[in-house]
């Protein structure tokens, strides 16, 4: 099941933008480098207990995309949700861009 | 046999360098378990760092100068007296004579009393207004004549004796220097070495006489003295400085008997003991093998020996010192190494000669041409520390040694490189630290040049050796498998200020471009931010612009300061502090329709809190329409400008401070920079607007603004320096100019002005060189630099108000109206505050 979300030009190209997909707060990410182009994770730091990670700024480190909090700088994977300094794991949806619309898969 | 109980009496005359010296050594070594120590100094203040004595001039604070506060020796028991003169010794009682006529009694006793200036007995040298220069009491009395004089004298054009006539330089006196040999520095240049120094020093309007003898000193016509020379010229002068070598201070051993040079000077032995078995002599009083030592570091080295002496080390012994110097006079560099006069049998000389630019060096090889035995080098020391180590180490010359002085050409051979140093290779001279000293440490897990000063001592002294011991730690840490990287991330195998470089030099616009041309992978936080402030610095565009935004930190992209949960602050730009009483209305207005937390910041301005994202454009297009700009409180860029009332309302005040506060916050604000950058401004030395904590502080005079840079309050709080003084409106503005682009080209990221300060290499004096005397023939490039910025700049909140595709991105949620259910406040003092997660809890519990 797809939740169409936004246009792919509401998206910022290189960062991202918040979504509000079924009462959860989504974090989108426009990476055109990237294989997946588009990344859907939890807008929610669970480090800084606030949600931020829409604001942070997308990072390549050692092959793989990440986004820094803006917070207190730790980095999440944007295709697992993991936190690569601290034992945390955020939600990641799958996601796709179908005539200029992005949609978000339902979280399995 | 002694017990703890009953200690030895060990009694130190003189507070000197060296005396102190000894006791820090002693303690160190515990041997104040087995002393009870006592030390008396003739001057009012405890042992000062009298090597840089001159920076007392030029802004530095008899507390900074001080080597200790006291506290080292409360917390072990060493009993100090100053400004009290020791006047005998009485050898078969033990016993020491006091000003007071009072006796204390010794079992070792050291003798650390230095030597004075020698004034030679030109008639009239008692005159007033004839000074010497040894101690901070001599400082303040030159400082006080120099108030009323219009030229100074030295006598003496040694050393010491150029290094005062900078002094009086920089107090603002027309300088003449007099010498009795045919050349300056005749101790340490020969003859050219000489004529090119005396040039140099001329070109900078300082009068040299060599070869001229004075005959008297009589009242003068035009000013307070007249020297009358040996040649029947002469010369009227305000004021007459002394500085014709010094003597031993050997009062104390004469009066006891104790064995002395012919020429005077302590005689003592290898282990620094003199002619009376308990008794010491070390630092400039000592006499050894006929030699006395006017420096610093072989007075140390004595200082250790008779520590190691007394603890009951044998192997310690003191066998002479090297006296070698490089020194930077009147802003000519000027070195000596070893035999500089070639007087060694069968040596031989290299001699390079540049008159145009005004460079000379020699190099004083062995008969066989294997071993270096003196170099001199006057106008360019970068080929000192080579040299050095060369003599130092008797490391064989390469086969064309000359090139060791020849200016660097394309395919040279490169300095001797730190593995070519043997392991005993002395790295800091002051405090004889060695090339294995550096590597132990290393090895011991310190990584940083700033914990092994602090551990070796390396580079605390002179601070002549600072280079090398860069060298020498990155050298280690390279052998030990630690990468010395400084690229600024796996991105960019630049530092930042080659990516300025890149940036500007090549006319590059964007991070992509950047990228493309000179990086790999596709950036990071480290990176993006970097290159996002460089672009802005260089170029001036819109932050928020397409190519643009997603490099900036979540601060710079909201234009706003992220809080703990989430939403902004805002700080509008109050410049100088100065608000008018509507606009602090509207501010009012403002907080009450949004329900902000209103506080005054400690930049003298007003910061509203708990704005959501999506309120920002709103709430600053209130503030616009009321005539507020950003305050940039999110940028690294100009913070606040900080300023008292000055003249305008004070009593005290002697010039406009805040008009010019607000002069400056206008000019440089919107300038992207390393980090932030605040200053402050005052309207007289009472300091209210604290400038001396600032990047760049400002107190007027009665003849203008001094000018006080790279200080920071913060985790690491610094003075500022005092930069320039007496300046008129326009000339300060472009030495902040300059001073600001200057910064921006060659800090590290993140790198306040004060630890930029603290990195560069030949530190203040060198960034006079390049703002004040323009040594890089940068200034113009800088100011124009500067002027663009000025001339671009825009209110980013004005700009982004009006930009339909910038405001789509201030959205909470891009498909959504609905607000973050996660910021909830609660009330404190009338105010909103940000719940605690249990109030959240308990909410969310009541709202069910
Ligand atoms: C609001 C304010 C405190 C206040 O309630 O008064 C403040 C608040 C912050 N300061 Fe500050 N500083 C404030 C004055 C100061 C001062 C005092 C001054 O400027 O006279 C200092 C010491 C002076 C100095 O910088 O040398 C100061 C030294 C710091 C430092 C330490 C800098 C350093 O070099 O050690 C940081 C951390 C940093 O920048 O890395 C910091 C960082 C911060 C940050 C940005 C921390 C953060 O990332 O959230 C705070 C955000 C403020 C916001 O959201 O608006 N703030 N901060 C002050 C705003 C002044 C203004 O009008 O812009
Ligand atoms: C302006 C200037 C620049 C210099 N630059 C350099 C440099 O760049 N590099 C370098 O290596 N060296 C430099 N020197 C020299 C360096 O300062 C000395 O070598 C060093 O201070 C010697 O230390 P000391 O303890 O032997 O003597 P001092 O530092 O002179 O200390 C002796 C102390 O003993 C006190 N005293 C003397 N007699 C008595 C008594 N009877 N009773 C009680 N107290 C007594 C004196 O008042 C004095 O405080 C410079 C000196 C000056 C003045
Ligand atoms: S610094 Fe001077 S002029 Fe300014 S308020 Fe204080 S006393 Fe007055
Ligand atoms: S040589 Fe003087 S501090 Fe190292």
């Amino acid at each position: 099941m797809w939740t169409k979300v936004c246009q792919t030009d509401d998206l910022i190209t290189g960062a991202g933008v918040a979504a509000m997909v079924e009462g959860q707060q989504v974090a989108l990410f426009l990476v055109p480098e990237s294989e997946q182009q588009v990344y859907a994770l939890s807008n929610w730091d669970p480090v800084g207990q606030a949600n931020v990670l829409s604001r942070g700024i997308v990072a390549h480190l050692q092959d793989e995309w990440v986004v820094a909090s803006p917070l207190y700088k730790q980095h999440f994977s944007l295709k697992t949700g993991n936190c690569l300094e601290e034992s945390f794991q955020i939600c990641t949806w799958q996601t796709k861009i179908e005539d200029g619309s992005v949609f978000v898969a339902q979280q399995v | 046999m002694t017990t703890p109980t009953h200690k030895q009496r060990l009694v130190v005359v003189g507070n000197g360098m060296v005396g102190h010296h000894f006791i820090e050594t002693l303690i160190a070594q515990g041997g104040h378990e087995s002393y009870q120590i006592t030390v008396f100094g003739a001057e009012p203040h405890l042992a000062y760092d009298r090597v840089h004595l001159s920076e007392y001039f030029s802004g530095k604070g008899a507390a900074e100068l001080a080597m200790t506060d006291g506290s080292l020796y409360n917390q072990h028991s060493v009993k100090y007296v100053t400004d009290c003169l020791v006047t005998g010794i009485d050898r078969d009682s033990k016993e020491l004579l006091l000003q007071d006529s009072s006796t204390v009694a010794y079992d070792k006793l050291i003798l650390a009393t230095g030597s004075y200036p020698f004034v030679p007995p030109i008639p009239g040298h008692q005159r007033e207004n004839t000074f010497v220069y040894r101690t901070l009491e001599d400082l303040d009395s030159i400082r006080e004549c120099a108030r009323t004089a219009k030229t100074g004298t030295v006598i003496g054009g040694g050393l010491l004796g150029l290094e005062a006539a900078n002094a009086l330089k920089s107090l603002g006196l027309k300088t003449h220097v007099v010498e009795f040999a045919p050349r300056l520095m005749p101790v340490q240049l020969d003859e050219q070495g000489g004529d090119v120094l005396k040039s140099m020093i001329k070109a900078l309007d300082v009068t040299v006489h060599t070869d001229t003898a004075t005959n008297e000193i009589v009242d003068g016509e035009t000013a307070y003295h007249r020297m009358n020379f040996a040649d029947g010229s002469y010369i009227e002068t305000d004021l007459i400085l002394f500085s014709a070598g010094i003597r031993p201070q050997d009062a104390l051993a004469t009066q006891s008997g104790l064995a002395i040079g012919e020429r005077g000077g302590i005689a003592i032995n290898n282990q620094c003991r003199t002619s009376d078995n308990d008794i010491y002599a070390i630092g400039e009083c000592a006499l050894w093998n006929n030699r006395i030592f006017g420096l610093v570091a072989p007075g140390y080295t004595m200082a250790k020996t008779a520590v190691a002496d007394l603890m009951g080390d044998v192997t310690t012994s003191f066998t002479g010192a090297d006296m070698s110097t490089k020194l930077k006079l009147l802003g000519c560099d000027v070195g000596s190494i070893g035999d500089a006069h070639a007087t060694t049998q069968g040596s031989k000389v290299f001699v390079y000669q540049d008159e145009l630019n005004n460079a000379y060096r020699k190099m004083v090889v062995s008969e066989d041409g294997k071993k270096l035995l003196g170099a001199v080098l006057v106008g360019d020391n970068s080929y000192y520390d080579t040299l050095l180590q060369y003599f130092l180490n008797a490391i064989d010359l390469p086969e064309q040694a000359q090139s060791l002085i020849l200016p660097a050409m394309e395919g040279a051979p490169a300095g001797l490189g730190i593995d070519a140093l043997p392991a005993t290779a002395s790295v800091c001279s002051c405090h004889n630290v060695t090339k294995q000293d550096i590597s132990d440490a290393v090895s011991a897990g310190l990584m940083s040049i700033g914990d092994i000063k602090q551990t070796t001592k390396a580079s605390t002294g002179c601070g002549g050796c600072a280079a090398l011991l860069k060298k020498c730690v990155d050298h280690e840490l390279l052998a030990l498998g630690v990468e010395v990287s400084t690229d600024i991330c796996e991105h960019f195998a630049y530092t930042r200020q080659d990516l300025f470089n890149l940036v500007k030099v090549e006319g590059i616009k964007s991070f992509a471009e950047l990228l493309g041309k000179h990086g790999k992978g596709y950036g990071c936080e480290i990176c993006k931010p970097a290159i996002g402030s460089i672009l802005a610095s260089v170029w001036n565009d819109y932050v928020l612009k397409k190519e643009h935004i997603s490099l900036q930190d979540t601060n710079d992209r909201f234009l706003a300061n992220m809080q703990k949960d989430g939403t902004y602050s805002i700080v509008p730009r109050i410049p100088g502090g100065e608000i008018t009483a509507d606009k602090l209305i509207v501010l009012g207005q403002v907080a009450k329709e949004y329900n902000l937390y209103t506080k005054v910041t400690g930049g003298q301005r007003i910061d509203l809190f708990g704005a959501t994202m999506a309120q920002l454009p709103d709430i600053w297009k209130k503030l616009v329409d009321a005539g507020f700009e950003t305050g940039q409180a999110y940028g690294k860029s100009l913070r606040t400008v900080k300023s008292c009332v000055g003249s305008t309302w004070c009593r005290y005040g002697v010039n406009d401070s805040l008009s010019m506060a607000i002069a400056l916050e206008n000019r440089y604000k919107g300038l992207r920079s390393p980090h932030k950058i605040k200053f402050a401004v005052s309207g007289c030395t009472r300091e209210c607007a604290e400038a001396q904590s600032k990047d760049i502080g400002v107190i007027a005079t009665e003849g203008g603004w001094n000018l006080y840079v790279c200080g920071n309050g913060g985790m690491k709080p610094r003075h500022g320096d005092l930069f320039a003084t007496d300046l008129d409106d326009a000339t300060l503005v472009k030495y902040i100019d300059r001073i600001l682009m200057f910064y921006v080209k060659t800090a590290d990221r993140l790198q306040r002005t004060s630890v930029w300060m603290e990195n560069l290499e030949g530190g203040l004096s060198y960034l006079k060189d390049v703002v004040i005397r323009d040594s890089l023939g940068l200034c113009n490039e800088l100011e124009t630099q500067m002027n663009h910025v000025v001339d671009t700049f825009q209110c980013e909140w004005k700009t982004t108000i009006e930009d339909e595709a910038a405001l789509k991105t201030f959205r909470q949620f891009v498909n959504h109206d609905a607000q973050d259910e996660n910021v909830v406040f609660v009330q404190e003092r009338d105010q909103i505050r940000p719940a605690t997660l249990d109030e959240k809890a308990q909410l969310i519990a009541k709202a069910i």
